[in-house]
């Protein structure tokens, strides 16, 4: 079963060269018609702050709009607005001319508006035919099994419709709300950072749909951080900051350089990208570990090996549901192991051991899930800090906890790493994507960990804040921490590791520095090929 | 086939048939992720007003109707402080079993001791002179057959219809289902009033069948049961149907063990059902994957409509 992924990663990497996005066939231009959409003076305020600050916007059919922004400059609000879950305060939306009011989601569905959504709006317990049933307003009916499957198949999104959500991975889920979209032949289609999980082959594919779904007369509204994207794939661009339009701009003429300067609104910092390290002795090392399946949608891992030295950072590629969940459970201690010597830190054997003994002594984790995983939503900052550090900070006095010392430790991780919230007392839940991975990744290296395994560090998360989320795990490494950085990003890993591996319905591949391996031969390995000739 | 056999196993129907209504009633409310504790409130008050209406009017047609009225009211009270209100639903409910408790007392006062000759059993021609399976099967009253139909019903209606599955949507996740425009209050209101309707149906059995009278507190506990079989159910009404009828089989034991004088403590027997329910619970949530597909995952959340 597990086999699907890495065949449909293959059938994509089969395509990769010869779709590569530059041999696309140049567009009619557009721009010059009469809008499909226009929205025209958006205004929408909370309570403290101004989300939407008279925002102009036009799409055109054909076209490839971006919307670009950092996080809270207010691309999530004004999209809110169009789709018809919020109600703006002032301003007029035009759908061909005529002024609508859309009340509701089920209006813009009706105008032909489709969405997919940055947090996805999926249903748990429900399997994945069911959910786009709902989305769409049709019966769940064989009939629409077989588009599913037909339209998951063209695009190069496997999909199994009678599998239940709660047993897919991050990036099995977004291919849910990529296909419900493109199921209802829609008119605009907006994508809110719809590639952050995808392997580079898939962006690759889609962008080929996107390109192609345009071509058909289709408005795209593509709203994304990653500016080299937008480069390839948009032909306007609006830029937001801080709830107001900044500019609009052209991004096959501007450099990913000035996009972010207008984005941001001052020059950013140049990221480091090798790093000058010594490597030290071996601080983690895994030995033919494996661990059985619980239940029949996980994936069994089997015969792992890896070694990671003091200084370094290894990374491990691959394609969501391949086991990634499964090994950091493993890592963490979620789930013990059945052999102790699998798992070793710093020459002990600690495969047995819990998750709490393991950070005692020196492994700290960040799952990939920010809320619910890796911070409680419903407690504040302060006590979330508290959870995971309390014994490697001291943080308590025996049974208790001591408030003082949680929140100076909260307040301290808030300060070093820039988080923007309303102090230690924030309830986790309240905070942006970005600042809440800042602040959990923050959290675990001011703990001073030997081994650091962090799961997807940046997914959602904006420019500014991967760059400085990369910053201070490259720093840490520095000061001699072993760290395994398990992603589906890999520019990510591309920039941050030294070595790099990929696993593959359970099992991990070689590993090869990165000086050795470009990210076509990364793909290889996802989709479970050796690769010959390469040292590894 | 031995009378005494012959008596238990009717007997256990009509045992289990109050509490099929009020648990299926449950089962729908929470799978539209309402968590409604005060079924015992809603079936002491169909039971005291249909019992009223039968004494007043002798019409069982329209006991029934007003049984299902009470209890509806009841869960519009709910559904009114905690859906639009936004209370806390734990507490609301638990405050509606009170209330319910109270109310029916009081205005039940002048009901105590009157006799009632219950339901018409209904006689289906040939079928019910059958040996045996004639006076098992086909001689019970309508509200018997009633709580099968319903419960083939609520299951053709979640899994097979889209206004099922839409209440599963909200029941999963309030805030997808509002993200997708689906309107997760109204749906809401509807799954409680059903839940109220069937909880004072389910009372109703108890004043005109079970025990043709009315009693103060005459649900004893049954609404608590009630609510344990929904668990027990794993949310499924197929497995609901089981529940009510092993508990409803045990309690009817428990009686008989007393009169035969079976040398165990009546308080020992007396425990049965519960002790089953936290035995079934512990074994049930060893399948996680059961669990996760039918359990609503915002039971009990108060849902804030974003502007």
């Amino acid at each position: 079963m597990p086999l699907r992924f890495g065949q449909g990663t293959l059938t994509a990497l089969q395509s990769f060269c010869s779709l590569m996005p530059e041999s696309i066939s140049p567009r009619a231009e557009t721009g010059n018609g009469k809008p499909l959409v226009e929205m025209r003076g958006i205004t929408k305020a909370y309570p403290g702050c101004l989300a939407n600050d008279s925002i102009d916007l036009q799409l055109h059919s054909g076209g490839v709009h971006a919307l670009l922004g950092e996080n809270g400059a207010g691309k999530s609000t004004l999209v809110k607005v169009l789709y018809g879950l919020l109600a703006s305060d002032s301003g007029e939306i035009y759908w061909q001319g005529e002024p609508v009011h859309i009340a509701s989601p089920a209006v813009a569905r009706e105008l032909g508006i489709a969405m997919v959504f940055q947090h996805f709006s999926l249903f748990d317990s429900l399997n994945v035919l069911e959910n786009i049933a709902l989305g769409m307003d049709v019966d769940a009916s064989d009939e629409l099994q077989q588009r599913i499957i037909e339209v998951s198949t063209r695009y190069g999104l496997p999909l199994d419709p009678t599998r239940s959500v709660y047993s897919l991975s991050v990036g099995e889920r977004q291919r849910i709300e990529i296909v419900r979209c493109l199921l209802q032949d829609p008119r605009l289609l907006i994508m809110d950072e719809p590639t952050s999980v995808l392997t580079p082959a898939e962006v690759s594919e889609l962008f080929v749909t996107l390109k192609r779904l345009a071509d058909e007369g289709l408005a795209i509204l593509y709203i994304s951080h990653k500016l080299e994207e937008i480069r390839q794939l948009c032909d306007e661009a609006t830029i937001l900051r801080l709830g107001r339009k900044v500019a609009e701009a052209d991004p096959r003429v501007e450099s990913a350089r000035s996009l972010a300067t207008l984005m941001m609104g001052s020059e950013i910092p140049v990221s480091q990208d090798s790093r000058q390290g010594t490597v030290g002795e071996v601080l983690l090392d895994v030995k033919d570990l494996s661990l059985s399946a619980v239940d029949s949608h996980d994936i069994a891992l089997r015969d792992l090996h890896l070694q990671v030295r003091a200084g370094e950072i290894v990374g491990i590629a691959g394609v969501a549901g391949n086991g990634q969940d499964e090994l950091m459970q493993a890592l963490s201690g979620e789930r013990r192991l059945q052999q102790a010597q699998s798992l070793s830190l710093c020459g002990e054997a600690i495969g047995r051991q819990g998750a709490g003994e393991r950070r005692r002594k020196g492994l700290c984790c960040v799952p990939e899930e920010r809320l619910g995983h890796a911070a409680v939503p419903t407690l504040s900052l302060s006590e979330n800090a508290f959870l995971t550090a309390h014994h490697r900070k001291s943080l308590g006095v025996a049974w208790f906890m001591s408030a003082s010392r949680s929140r100076q430790f909260a307040s301290e991780i808030i300060k070093r790493f820039n988080v923007q919230c309303h102090g230690p007392q924030a309830l986790a839940s309240s905070l942006s994507g970005g600042n809440l991975q800042k602040f959990i990744v923050g959290r675990e290296i001011l703990q001073a960990p030997r081994v650091l395994v962090v799961s997807q560090p940046t997914w959602g998360v904006d420019a500014g804040a991967a760059m400085a989320i990369h910053e201070a795990i490259r720093e840490l490494a520095d000061q001699g921490a072993a760290v395994l950085m398990v992603s589906q990003d890999l520019d990510e890993l591309m920039q941050n590791c030294e070595r790099i591996g990929a696993l593959c319905a359970g099992r991990l591949s070689a590993f090869h520095r990165v000086q050795d391996i470009t990210v076509q031969q990364v793909g290889l390995l996802m989709g479970g090929e050796e690769l010959n000739g390469v040292n590894a | 086939m031995n009378e005494t056999l012959m008596l238990t196993i009717l007997t256990i129907i009509t045992a289990a048939t109050p509490l099929v209504y009020a648990a299926i009633g449950e089962l729908v409310v929470e799978r539209s992720g309402v968590l409604n504790l005060g079924v015992e409130g809603m079936m002491l008050g169909g039971a005291v007003c249909s019992f009223a209406v039968a004494h007043h009017t002798g019409s069982a047609t329209l006991a029934i109707v007003a049984g299902m009225l009470a209890g509806m009211l009841l869960a519009l009270i709910f559904a009114f402080l905690t859906l639009s209100l936004q209370s806390s639903q734990v507490a609301t409910g638990l405050a509606l079993t009170i209330f319910g408790i109270g109310l029916s007392a009081l205005l039940g006062q002048s009901l105590v001791g009157i006799a009632f000759e219950g339901l018409p059993r209904l006689h289906v021609p040939w079928l019910s002179e059958l040996p045996v399976v004639g006076r098992l099967l086909f001689s019970h009253d309508a509200l018997v057959y009633g709580s099968f139909a319903i419960v083939i019903l609520v299951s053709w209606f979640l899994n097979r219809t889209r206004a099922g599955l839409v209440l599963r949507a909200v029941g999963d996740s309030h805030d997808a289902a509002h993200a997708l425009g689906i309107k997760v209050i109204r749906v809401r209101y509807m799954a409680t009033l059903f839940g109220g309707a069937c909880a004072g149906l389910g009372g109703a059995y108890l004043s005109l069948v079970y025990t043709p009278m009315w009693v103060e507190n005459m649900s004893a506990g049954r609404g608590w049961i009630a609510l344990a079989l929904v668990v027990f159910a794993v949310w499924q009404p197929g497995r609901l149907l089981l529940g009510a009828y092993l508990f409803g089989g045990i309690s009817i034991l428990q009686l008989h063990g007393q009169a035969l004088g079976i040398n165990v403590p009546s308080q020992l027997m007396s425990m049965l059902p519960y002790l089953t329910t936290i035995l079934v619970l512990v074994l049930i949530s060893r399948d996680r994957g059961r669990i996760r597909r039918n359990a609503p995952a915002s039971i009990g959340q108060s849902f804030y409509p974003t502007t």
